[in-house]
């Protein structure tokens, strides 16, 4: 079954002109065409470009070129990035409608590595959320329960790649949008190092976080993607000048199931009564069992201002949004409401374009930048990140990576966290330390809870994403591959 | 520390040029009082004399050398937006509005 294969084989039974690019990608168009109804992981589906591309790529085949490992695969990007020609809504009517006059680079990437894109995937309105049920366009439903959220805000990537439409797909990771998705549905998702890979045509929520990395079913996928997306971009003011990582290589030497001398970090302030659920506590503990077998020391490790990284990252991340999201004005692009005078054209075009986790945010963020409050909000809360960050330097003298629950609960039912807007932010709980210090990490599959898949969450030091491969790699070959139940 | 009122909440919506609803002021004054109250809790941490990290790559001012590369089609662009004429974005009159 072509769907059901990883990206890797796929590459190779492509390379081997064992299957077409066109077949394959017509196979997961199929897929896509059966289950879109259940799940709605897309929010458009770009089937006669997908069927180009792979035709080019064929075409580029036959004529001898030699082509990346990835050539003729299929991707799902999340539709927060730009897409030249294909519309890009970020899951806001604001956008409604807008095609893009350029590519995102991690799109140019995609395409030139051969890569063929399915479509653009559901979120959460500009990325805010761990649900999807804040997109504009309705949710997203899990593959593993269809009663149950995907996680978020890139749900939509991570419902595609557990369902089957797509091998791979690309999420954005602000305070955990790629990894929580990934533990709740299953799939491995990795947050690279900020700076890793470019945020150019990233439509911006949070700018000093956002980074997009890779969606996939293994770690060696997840790695493959990483490799072609990452790496040094002039057009991004915070993209590092330096070699990408060997990923891919850490993902195979893991995937051999050694890890001697590898030290693991557990955080003494994560252990402390946090409200995750015991089944998730569980799994994450006999992961670690597991990697113990294959070599791993455990050291504990403290970080104790691990504690004020969610109220940090609550104001720093709706401080940066309310001044991003003042582009979508109603002038140059997307939904206009006519008025008579232009600040009521805003005022109303905003009013009808943003939906109310958006404008919560917006409020939020414009009240701690403003005058009499920054100091003690948000400059306090950036003084809070230089402590996370030397928290994170400090336990990395200890250990080479370290290792938590990547979400605290299982994927939870529809509306059982959207009355109480904080309820939902504690989804990011472990996750958004990372993004703070800057950090890759990585969500791998350790078992499930109730029937419900668990994520093991993999930190590592800045520009060290091949460490975190490597440990994700390892887990994943002793355990059992998780399946979702049949869609169709 | 925390406790925002409604006219707080309708004051910041202005100031980010938002209309809202009486219906939405109610609830998200209730809703940002619960999160103030959270995040708030950054106020403990004894910072004084910590730097802040406004982002985690150590860059800064990157240049590149002036010279002129193409960009985005003005056509292009244009197609995209709401309203224009004669080449530019269009909006309402701005000049003479009371305020």
């Amino acid at each position: 079954m072509l769907t059901t294969s990883t990206a890797a084989e796929l590459g190779r039974l492509i390379a081997a002109g064992e299957a077409s690019a066109e077949e394959v990608t017509r196979a997961h168009l199929d897929r896509i065409a059966a289950v879109e109804p259940k799940v709605h992981a897309f929010l458009h589906v770009d089937a006669d470009g997908a069927v180009a591309a792979a035709r080019q790529v064929d075409r580029r085949r036959a004529a001898g070129e030699e082509l990346g490992p990835l050539a003729g695969v299929p991707v799902a990007v999340k539709d927060v990035l730009t897409t030249r020609g294909v519309p890009t809504t970020c899951g806001s009517k604001i956008l409604d409608g807008w095609i893009p006059p350029y590519d995102a680079t991690v799109v140019t990437r995609l395409r030139e590595a051969g890569l063929v894109m399915l479509g653009k995937t559901n979120m959460d309105e500009f990325a805010m959320g761990s649900s999807t049920e804040y997109s504009a366009y309705g949710p997203t439903y899990n593959p593993w329960d269809l009663t149950r959220i995907p996680g978020g805000s890139g749900g939509g990537s991570a419902a595609a790649v557990a369902g089957y439409e797509a091998p791979l797909a690309i999420g954005t990771d602000t305070g955990g949008s790629i990894r929580q998705p990934g533990a709740v549905t299953g799939t491995v998702g990795a947050k690279p190092t900020y700076g890793g890979t470019s945020r150019y045509g990233l439509v911006a929520f949070s700018s000093s976080l956002d980074t997009p990395g890779p969606c996939a079913r293994t770690v060696e996928d997840a790695a493959l993607l990483h490799a072609v997306i990452a790496g040094h971009d002039r057009r991004d003011s915070t993209s590092i000048p330096a070699p990408v990582p060997p990923v891919v290589e850490a993902a195979r030497q893991g995937g051999t199931g050694d890890l001697a001398g590898v030290r693991l970090g557990l955080v003494t302030e994560f252990a402390a009564g946090d409200g995750g659920e015991p089944g998730v506590a569980a799994a994450v503990r006999e992961g670690i069992e597991a990697l113990v077998k294959l070599g791993a020391e455990v050291v504990e490790v403290s970080c104790p201002h691990f504690a004020y990284a969610l109220p940090a990252y609550y104001l720093i991340a709706p401080s940066e949004c309310s001044s991003n999201l003042a582009r979508f004005d109603g002038v140059r692009y997307g939904l206009r409401v006519d008025a008579p005078t232009l600040e009521e054209l805003m005022s109303r075009t905003r009013e009808a374009g943003f939906g109310p986790e958006v404008k919560r945010r917006i409020i939020l963020g414009t009240y701690a930048l403003s005058a009499g409050y920054y100091d003690a909000y948000y400059g306090q809360a950036q003084k809070v990140r230089t402590l996370i960050a030397r928290d994170f330097a400090a336990a990395f003298e200890k250990a080479d990576v370290l290792v938590s629950p990547t979400t605290p609960f299982v994927a939870f039912p529809f509306g059982a966290r959207t009355s109480d807007p904080y309820q939902m932010y504690l989804a990011d709980l472990y996750t958004i330390p990372s993004n703070l210090y800057g950090g890759p990490a990585v969500s791998v599959p350790c078992g499930l809870s109730d029937g419900l898949p668990v994520g093991l969450q993999v930190m590592a030091p800045t520009m060290a994403d091949d460490r975190m491969y490597r440990v994700a790699a390892a887990l994943e070959s002793v355990l059992p591959t998780l399946t979702p139940p049949p869609l169709a | 520390m925390a406790a925002i009122s409604r006219e707080e909440v309708a004051h910041l919506a202005h100031l980010a040029r938002l209309a809202v609803t009486e219906a939405e002021l109610d609830t998200f004054a209730g809703q940002l009082d619960v999160i103030l109250a959270s995040v708030a809790r950054v106020g403990e941490v004894a910072a004084d004399d910590i730097p802040p990290t406004s982002h985690s790559v150590p860059l800064t001012n990157v240049y590149r050398d002036d010279v002129v590369e193409p960009c985005l089609d003005r056509d292009e662009v244009l197609a995209a937006a709401p309203d224009r004429e004669n080449g530019r974005f269009r909006v309402p009159r701005i000049l003479g509005e009371e305020e």
